[in-house]
């Protein structure tokens, strides 16, 4: 393993919160009372709860040797197939920490609020510049919130029409959220088959649309990392029966600045900023799913949002064909900053480069892969390709085996299994910020994996044996889930 | 452009690997059709220099800052942040890492959320707490569609209008398509919620209150739960201040089934009322209908101690549209914060700091009674009391604006009837001469 990433440090154990400290151990300083001790009701008071007492350095070294148990973006290369796991510049989280705009508070006048409204509407139109699409919602809190809040919108479109539609068409390469979010808001999934090259032909929409489907929901560049060409095509089937176009923009990072959503027929669309506009990920959050529309869709909008007019900016709330709130506020605000200053920061010409280059170098990886792992779908691909496990199964080594070992060599896995319509997926999006040398550096160690399940397939099997823990028996977690201390 | 690390020959030379000649001819598989007219709509890009002043620009246009003592709550609470909270949640290993899929890479990620469900379920005394949810109001959302699952051929919750208004819309933006009938609880004299609209009711599936409410009041949830459970329904308790368990009986110890709220003042930011973080915990029986992310103990193949996400046959990856909720991630970062914040008070520091917020608060309420305010609701509260004057308080509160003290909000916006009533908040960071500059402002 010469010249690989991968190497073993120091690491050091910690228990758990509660098996260290003592009682009357403090972390944080309390003024003292300036104020006498007023009467409280007795009947209504509690004991307050079971915490450990531990001191300033207790807790500093707990959660310091916790985070060096973790990989991140920070520590390397962490290709995850349609999680567009990105460089996430430090310059944007000292930005949503500025102190004047981290203390606003929410129920404000909006006099006092002018710059973070200000932010908030030039983010509502850089993104829909982005889009191609005329309003936005910044209230989304995450990718799956934005998806309910477009079918929400869907729900009212047809309500506001006096129509009943129930169904709703979603392509096997769609988003693995979609049918929960259409089913949150009383429409059935029908699940639409895509054709042998990984795309969904227009002749399967067709065949699936009627009078009581409410439209389709389509990922594009679907998970398989192809264009659905046919999306405009699609589009116009969908529309010609009543229904409306709602498109995943999760993998928005393959085409900014390259295709349209307005000229592809999308109607709907949410973003994942956590995605393609490179705030952290934060071990599963915050992210930010803000929700695009066309015209015809703006009154339906999750409300407030930020509009500006001779008297400066300010909250609008909805009209009633609104769909309402779907946050106590303005959604992940601190997020939202995030994204606008990564916008600011790349301007038109490095939005649209980065997009070729996120391509670039999944494309680098597919011809470099190529051979070495089963490609299924071979085809031009965007920003992310999919492999299989198929090569490797006269080894007896799965893709979790090829996935644990990865670790071993420093790096965070693909995505593995999924999408579904892959069996033994290995889906890799390697994002735009990874640079010629890592690329080839992940490729060798990929390369030496699949060369040691030829050589020594049980190296794969036992892996990984450099990292803290080794493999982790999820069966029994979930047999006999143990969720507190 | 320093996020974008390819050099010109890096990529004619990659391009070459792949056998294309330039970056557009990766494209070709969008059509025309689907093409951009032109270059992006955005401004143009801005160093790290330009775009620090522009920052700076932008914070001094806000006429309410850091230093403004704020007498606001209404669902995002000014606590005092340690500086350990910051520095520890903002290690990069933490920040920069995705959802745990990998256990063997994420136990950082993974004990850091099992200890902050333990000390969520502690604090709220319950037996389990999930991963987090978005925030307080879709925390409750979720709460009331779990109660119409676990109670079978329910199609209606009740929600008291104490609980914050902008939680009850998001409710009825969740609930909406879904035909279930939300039913409005009223609020008594005391400020707290009356219960007798529900004689008689039928398919009922949660009844939920929020305590301490929106008005401060602190509800007496041992007195609900019985008629509640009586009814066939769960009793849900919503909460926007959870620092108030520091003080008063937790929602378990009053005999909720689901706890669901608003932790940003455990640790967080209010940052105009985001990132976010929705606390869920519920009884143990009740486990598999819970929505969102749960970490769980195991071992690892030499049978040392671990974590890794667990019970996914209730998410929306495996179970598609059976899912308990289309929630597919959690709060990680803001749950993680909340966690470092806990145990850095600890028990014996939660229950002094609630102490501190409860008699400052106390001390406001007495001296502007004693200045002539009238106290709205009788109730006993935490850190957030509603109160009616009989002058222009709107004046004073400008006056008092340009003293550096923001003082309370007018209730009139959600509450037509409580026009002219204003909800105060108290916490730690109110000094005692704060307080004695609004009592002699507010004293004719």
């Amino acid at each position: 393993m010469n010249g690989i990433v991968g190497a073993s440090g120091l690491i050091l154990n910690e228990p758990l919160l509660w098996e260290k400290g003592s009682k009357g151990r403090r972390g944080m300083s309390m003024v003292a009372a300036e104020v006498p001790s007023a009467p409280v009701d007795a009947d209504l008071c509690g004991e307050g709860p079971d915490f450990p007492d531990l001191s300033e350095i207790d807790v500093v070294r707990h959660y310091t040797r916790l985070s060096q148990w973790n990989f991140g973006v920070d520590s390397g290369m962490y290709p995850l197939g349609s999680c567009t796991m990105k460089y996430n510049p430090k310059l944007n989280d000292r930005l949503a920490a500025t102190p004047e705009i981290a203390c606003v508070h929410p129920m404000l006048e909006d006099a006092c609020c002018q710059g973070v409204l200000r932010i908030m509407f030039e983010l509502q139109e850089f993104l829909a510049a982005i889009t191609g699409l005329d309003a936005v919602s910044l209230q989304p809190s995450a990718g799956a919130q934005g998806e309910l809040a477009g079918m929400l919108i869907f729900a009212a479109w047809f309500q506001s029409r006096g129509e009943r539609r129930t169904r709703i068409l979603i392509p096997d390469t769609a988003h693995g959220t979609n049918p929960a979010s259409a089913a949150l808001c009383g429409f059935t999934p029908v699940p639409l088959k895509s054709g042998a090259d990984g795309r969904l032909a227009v002749e399967t929409v067709a065949a699936a649309m009627d009078g009581e489907t409410a439209g389709i929901m389509l990922t594009n560049p679907n998970t398989l990392g192809i264009f659905e060409s046919n999306i405009g095509a699609i589009a116009a089937v969908v529309h010609a029966g009543g229904g409306l176009v709602y498109g995943d923009g999760a993998n928005m990072n393959a085409i900014m600045g390259i295709a349209d959503a307005r000229k592809c027929g999308i109607d709907v669309m949410h973003l994942n900023l956590h995605k393609t506009f490179s705030t952290p990920h934060g071990g599963g959050g915050p992210g930010a799913g803000p929700v695009c529309v066309v015209k015809a869709l703006e009154s339906f909008l999750p409300a407030p949002r930020v509009v500006k007019d001779e008297g400066g900016y300010r909250l609008a709330a909805g009209g009633p064909e609104s769909i309402g709130r779907l946050h106590a506020f303005h959604g992940n605000f601190s997020v939202l900053v995030r994204a606008w200053s990564y916008i600011r920061s790349m301007g038109p010409e490095d939005l649209r480069q980065a997009s070729r280059l996120a391509v670039l170098n999944a494309n680098y990886l597919k011809a470099r892969l190529k051979g070495t792992l089963h490609l299924p779908y071979d085809q031009p691909s965007l920003h992310e390709c999919v492999f299989s496990d198929l090569l490797q199964h006269g080894d007896g080594v799965t893709t979790l085996d090829i996935a644990k070992r990865l670790i071993d060599y420093g790096y965070h896995p693909p995505t593995i299994y999924f999408p579904l319509v892959v069996p033994g997926a290995i889906m890799i999006e390697p994002t735009e910020t990874e640079c010629r040398d890592d690329l080839d550096q992940f490729v060798a160690a990929l390369k030496a994996v699949v060369q040691e399940a030829r050589d020594n397939p049980e190296l794969l099997r036992q892996a990984p044996v450099r990292t803290k823990l080794r493999r982790l028996d999820e069966t029994r977690a979930a047999r006999h889930p143990c969720l507190r201390g | 452009m320093r996020y974008l690390p390819h050099t010109p020959e890096e990529i004619r030379e990659m391009l070459a690997v792949i056998g294309r000649p330039d970056l557009d001819e990766l494209f070709t598989s969008i059509p025309a059709g689907c093409r951009c007219d032109g270059a992006i709509g955005v401004p143009a890009a801005m160093t790290e220099w330009q775009l620090g002043d522009l920052m700076g620009d932008i914070a001094a246009t806000m006429t309410v800052g850091p230093d403004h003592c704020m007498l606001v709550g209404a669902g995002r609470y000014h606590h005092y942040i340690p500086e350990i909270v910051r520095s520890l949640a903002g290690r990069s290993e933490f920040l920069t890492s995705y959802t745990p899929y990998q256990p063997e890479m994420a136990q950082g990620t993974l004990q850091g959320i099992f200890e902050y469900q333990t000390l969520t379920a502690r604090l709220l005394g319950l037996d389990v707490a999930n991963a987090s949810l978005y925030d307080g109001a879709s925390a409750l959302a979720e709460g009331l569609l779990m109660g119409l699952r676990i109670v079978k051929r329910s199609r209606r919750v009740a929600v008291s209008t104490a609980v914050h208004p902008h939680y009850r819309e998001v409710v009825k933006s969740y609930l909406r398509p879904t035909g279930y009938e939300i039913i409005d609880l009223p609020c008594g004299a005391d400020g707290r919620t009356d219960l007798s609209l529900l004689q008689g009711v039928d398919g009922l599936a949660a009844v939920a209150l929020q305590s301490p409410n929106f008005f401060g009041v602190v509800e007496d949830l041992k007195r609900v739960a019985e008629p509640v459970h009586d009814a066939g329904a769960l009793l849900v308790a919503a909460f926007t201040e959870p620092l108030a368990y520091g003080l008063y009986r937790n929602p378990g110890q009053g005999g909720a089934d689901i706890a669901c709220g608003e932790g940003q003042s455990l640790g967080l930011p209010v940052s105009f009322g985001g990132a976010a973080l929705g606390m869920f915990a519920c009884r143990g029986e009740f486990v598999r209908s819970l929505p969102g992310r749960l970490v769980g103990e195991t071992v690892d193949l030499e049978g040392r101690r671990g974590f890794v996400l667990t019970l996914s046959t209730r998410e929306q990856h495996i179970r598609r549209e059976k899912a308990t909720s289309n929630i597919c991630s959690n709060q990680g970062l803001c749950a993680l914060t909340t966690a470092i914040y806990m145990a850095s008070l600890g028990g014996s520091g939660l229950r002094q700091l609630a102490r501190l917020n409860y008699d400052l608060s106390e001390y406001l309420k007495a001296g502007l009674v004693g200045a002539g305010a009238e106290l709205v609701f009788s109730g006993p509260t935490f850190n957030e009391f509603v109160l009616r004057f009989g002058g222009d308080f709107a004046a004073v509160r400008r006056r008092l604006q340009e003293r550096g003290i923001v003082a309370g909000i007018d209730l009139g916006g959600s509450y037509p009837q409580l026009a002219g009533c204003w909800l105060f908040c108290v916490t730690e960071k109110a000094t005692k001469k704060d307080l004695d500059t609004v009592i002699s402002e507010v004293r004719p």
